[in-house]
C-alpha cells in the first residue's frame, strides 16, 4: 500500500464521513436484529425521539452542547499535533470549579454568578491539563497515557470530595445541596418565553450558545491569529517551528491549556443548566465521545458542530429506543458510539481506496 | 500474631489481584514490544470476561467459557490489527473505539439473552468456575504460624489461572528474550525499516503480537468473571486494563519488572480495602480514594523522569508504511 489517496475535498470532507457513519449504522443495526427487534422500528423510533418534538430536540442539542465542548477541546489539542484523551477528568474538575462557584455564588443575580462560574470552569479544567502538557512539553512524557492516568486521579479525588467534603449533610448518595437559585443557567424554554415564544420544557439551557460561541473563538483562534498559525505549525511540523522561531514547549502548554480549558466548560451545561448540583461521574464519557466528535467532525468547529448534534441526536434517540423496546437498554447507545468511532476514525482508510478507484485516481495501490 | 496473619491476608489478596493485571500487562508486552500501543485491554478483557461468563453459565463447563473467553478477545484484537495494521489507522483511536464498543456491548447482550438487567446469570456449580485449589496438607499447615501460613494462603489455595499467570512471566520473558521470534517482535518495534529489509514481514509479526496479546486478555478476562467472581457484571474491568498499562510502563517493558509492578499496584488495592476507615497511628485514617490513586500518580511520575525513566519501545504507535 503507499500512502493513502487524496480524495477531492467534498469527497474527503462529505462523502467518506458519510459512508463510514452508514457503515456504523448498518452494523449497529445487526446487533439490533440479534437482540430480537427490528432495525427499522428501532431507527424509526431512535428518529422520532432525537427529533420528532420539540423536547426531543431540546434534549438532543442539551446532550450535543456537551460533546461540542469536548469536541473542540479534543480538537485544538489536535491542530497543535497532541493527542488530548483526558477531556473526561479535565471536564471532571472543570464542572468542580464551576459547581464551587456556583454553591458559593448561588444567591447572587445570574450576570454575576454566571460569568464567575464560566471562569471557573475554564481555569479548573485547564489547571487539570496544566501537568500533562507541561510533562509533553518539558519532559517528553506521552500525554496520551499521562492524560489517561490524570482521568482516574480525577475520579479518585472527586470521589473523595464528593464521599467526604462537598456531600450534603444527612443523604446517603454522594452529591452536593442544590446550588442556589442565581446559579442556574437561564433554561432555553425560560429564554425564549421572554421573546413571546414558546417552548416545550427540556434541559436545553443558555449553555449551547456559549458552546456555539466556544466554537465560533476556536475558528478565530486557529485559523484567523498569528497563535493559531503557530499552533499549526508546531503540529505539523516541530523542526520547522523552531526554524521559524516558535517555541514549540510554549504552544504545546498554551494549546492544552486552552483544551483543557474549553473542556472543562462541561459542568456549565451538565451541572449549571441541568441538575443543578455536583454530582458523581456527571461527565458520563462525554470526554470520550468527544473523539469521536473532533474525529468526524475533521476537526474543524462547523464540523464539531454537526457531529457534536449527531451524537446528541444518538443519546437523546437511544434513551427512547431503551424505554420503548424491553429487550434494548441504555448501553445500545453507548454500543452505536463505540461503532461510529470505529469506522469514522480507526477504519476510515478502508473506503478510501475504493473511492479513489471510483473517481479514477491514482495512489491506491 | 495479629499483625503477622492481617499481613499473610493482604498479601494473598495482592496475589489475587494482581493475577489480572499480569495477564492484561504481558499481553500488552507482546503487543507494544511490536510497536502497537495496546491501549484496547481494557475492551478485549471486557469482552473476554462476558464471553465467560456467558458461555459458561450456558454450558455449565468452564474450560468452555475460558475457549470463549480468548476466542473473542482475539477477534478483537484481529479487529483491531486489521485497523491499525492493515490499514493503519489510528492506533489510540481503534483502540478507544473497541473499549466503549465492548462497553456497551456487554451488558446489552446480557440483557437481551439473560434477561436480568445488564449481567449474566450466577455461576452457582462448581464446574462453571475455576475455584480454587488446595494444596496437600494446607490445612494441618495452617496451624504453624511460620512457614506453615505461608504455604496455606501464599502458594495454596488459589485457582489455576493464578498459577497460569506466575508461569507465564518466565516463559515471556524467555520467548522475548531468548528467541528468534523474540529478537524479531522486539526489533519490529524499534525499527521496522531494518526487519522489513531483511525480508520479514512486519505487517505478519505485528499480527503474531496482536493475537498473543488477544489470548492473554481472554485468559485475564475469564479470571474476572468465571475465577475471581460468579458471572459477568457491567463494567467489571473497571480501568484494570489501563491500570495493567501503567504496570507495563512501571515495568518498563520489561517481563519481571512489570510482575513488580503488578504486583505493587495491587497490593496499594488489598491494602487500601484493609485500611478502609481504620485509623493509623500519626496519619489517622488515609482516605481509600488516595491509595487508589497511587499507582496512577507513580505512573506519572515515572513518566516524567522522576523516577527512573521508561523508555518506550521507539517505533510504537507509528503505521509502517512499506515502500514502493
Amino acid at each position: 500500500m503507499s500512502a493513502p489517496a487524496k480524495l477531492p475535498r467534498w469527497a474527503e470532507l462529505g462523502l467518506l464521513p458519510l459512508l463510514n457513519l452508514l457503515a456504523a449504522l448498518v452494523l449497529s443495526g445487526v446487533v439490533v436484529k440479534i437482540l430480537g427487534e427490528s432495525p427499522w422500528v428501532a431507527g424509526q423510533l431512535m428518529l422520532r425521539g432525537a427529533l420528532g418534538s420539540q423536547e426531543g430536540i431540546g434534549y438532543t442539542l442539551y446532550y450535543a452542547t456537551n460533546f461540542m465542548f469536548t469536541g473542540l477541546a479534543v480538537a485544538v489539542a489536535y491542530h497543535a499535533g497532541l493527542f488530548n484523551i483526558g477531556g473526561e477528568g479535565q471536564a471532571y474538575i472543570g464542572g468542580l470549579g464551576s459547581g464551587l462557584v456556583a454553591l458559593w455564588l448561588g444567591h447572587l443575580p445570574f450576570f454575576v454568578v454566571g460569568p464567575c462560574a464560566v471562569f471557573a470552569g475554564a481555569a479548573f479544567g485547564a489547571a487539570w491539563a496544566l501537568v500533562p502538557a507541561w510533562l509533553q512539553a518539558r519532559r517528553g512524557s506521552h500525554i496520551v497515557i499521562t492524560t489517561i492516568m490524570f482521568n482516574f486521579i480525577a475520579a479518585s479525588l472527586m470521589t473523595y470530595l464528593l464521599v467526604n467534603v462537598l456531600i450534603k449533610p444527612g443523604q446517603q448518595s454522594p452529591e452536593t445541596r442544590e446550588f442556589g437559585a442565581g446559579a442556574f443557567m437561564p433554561s432555553a424554554s425560560d429564554v425564549f418565553a421572554k421573546l413571546g415564544v414558546t417552548l416545550a420544557p427540556s434541559p436545553l439551557n443558555l449553555a449551547f450558545f456559549l458552546a456555539l460561541g466556544a466554537a465560533a473563538l476556536v475558528w478565530m483562534l486557529v485559523w484567523r491569529t498569528r497563535w493559531g498559525y503557530a499552533l499549526r505549525v508546531v503540529g505539523q511540523n516541530q523542526d520547522a517551528a523552531v526554524y521559524a522561531g516558535i517555541s514549540p514547549p510554549r504552544v504545546i502548554v498554551q494549546a492544552m491549556l486552552l483544551s483543557g480549558a474549553l473542556a472543562g466548560c462541561l459542568g456549565l451545561n451538565e451541572l449549571l443548566g441541568a441538575q443543578h448540583r455536583i454530582l458523581i461521574d456527571f461527565p458520563g464519557g462525554a470526554g470520550f465521545v468527544g473523539i469521536a466528535v473532533a474525529l468526524m467532525g475533521r476537526n474543524h468547529p462547523f464540523g464539531i458542530f454537526l457531529a457534536a448534534v449527531l451524537f446528541g441526536a444518538l443519546a437523546q434517540g437511544g434513551s427512547q429506543l431503551a424505554f420503548d423496546l424491553p429487550k434494548i437498554n441504555r448501553d445500545m447507545v453507548v454500543v452505536i458510539q463505540g461503532l461510529v468511532i470505529l469506522f469514522c476514525g480507526a477504519l476510515e482508510n478502508v473506503f478510501r481506496a475504493p473511492l479513489a478507484a471510483v473517481f479514477g485516481l491514482k495512489g491506491a495501490k | 500474631m495479629e499483625t503477622y496473619t492481617l499481613i499473610v491476608l493482604t498479601l494473598a489478596a495482592t496475589i489475587r489481584v494482581a493475577t489480572p493485571l499480569l495477564l492484561a500487562a504481558l499481553a500488552g508486552l507482546f503487543s507494544e514490544r511490536s510497536g502497537v500501543v495496546d491501549l484496547g485491554l481494557e475492551g478485549k478483557m471486557l469482552g473476554a470476561a462476558f464471553a465467560a461468563a456467558a458461555v459458561s453459565a450456558a454450558t455449565g463447563s468452564a474450560w468452555a467459557g475460558l475457549g470463549a473467553g480468548i476466542a473473542t478477545a482475539v477477534l478483537l484484537a484481529l479487529l483491531l490489527a486489521f485497523a491499525t495494521v492493515t490499514h493503519r489507522g489510528n492506533q489510540v483511536v481503534a483502540a478507544m473505539a473497541v473499549n466503549i464498543m465492548v462497553a456497551g456491548l456487554g451488558p446489552t447482550l446480557a440483557l437481551a439473552w439473560f434477561n436480568i438487567g445488564g449481567q449474566t446469570p450466577q455461576l452457582d456449580q462448581p464446574a462453571q468456575r475455576f475455584l480454587a485449589i488446595v494444596w496437600p496438607g494446607s490445612a494441618t499447615a495452617r496451624e504453624v504460624p511460620f512457614p506453615g501460613l505461608l504455604y496455606a494462603e501464599l502458594l495454596s489455595g488459589h485457582n489455576l489461572l493464578v498459577y497460569l499467570a506466575a508461569a507465564l512471566v518466565p516463559l515471556s520473558a524467555w520467548v522475548l528474550f531468548r528467541t528468534r521470534f523474540g529478537l524479531r517482535l522486539r526489533a519490529v518495534g524499534e525499527n521496522p525499516l531494518a526487519v522489513d529489509t531483511a525480508g520479514i514481514s512486519v505487517t505478519g509479526l505485528r499480527y503474531q503480537a496482536v493475537l498473543i496479546s488477544g489470548v492473554l486478555c481472554g485468559v485475564a478476562g475469564t479470571y474476572l468473571s468465571i475465577a475471581a467472581s460468579a458471572g459477568f457484571t457491567r463494567d467489571m474491568t473497571a480501568g484494570k486494563g489501563y491500570l495493567a498499562l501503567a504496570a507495563l510502563i512501571f515495568g518498563k517493558w520489561r517481563p519481571y519488572p512489570t510482575l513488580g509492578a503488578c504486583l505493587l499496584f495491587a497490593f496499594t488495592d488489598a491494602l487500601a480495602s484493609r485500611l478502609q476507615g481504620v485509623a493509623l497511628p500519626l496519619v489517622g485514617v488515609i482516605p481509600v480514594q488516595f491509595i487508589l490513586a497511587l499507582p496512577y500518580v507513580l505512573t506519572v511520575l515515572l513518566l516524567a523522569g522522576f523516577v527512573g525513566k521508561a523508555v518506550a519501545p521507539r517505533a510504537i504507535g507509528v503505521p509502517y508504511a512499506k515502500e514502493n
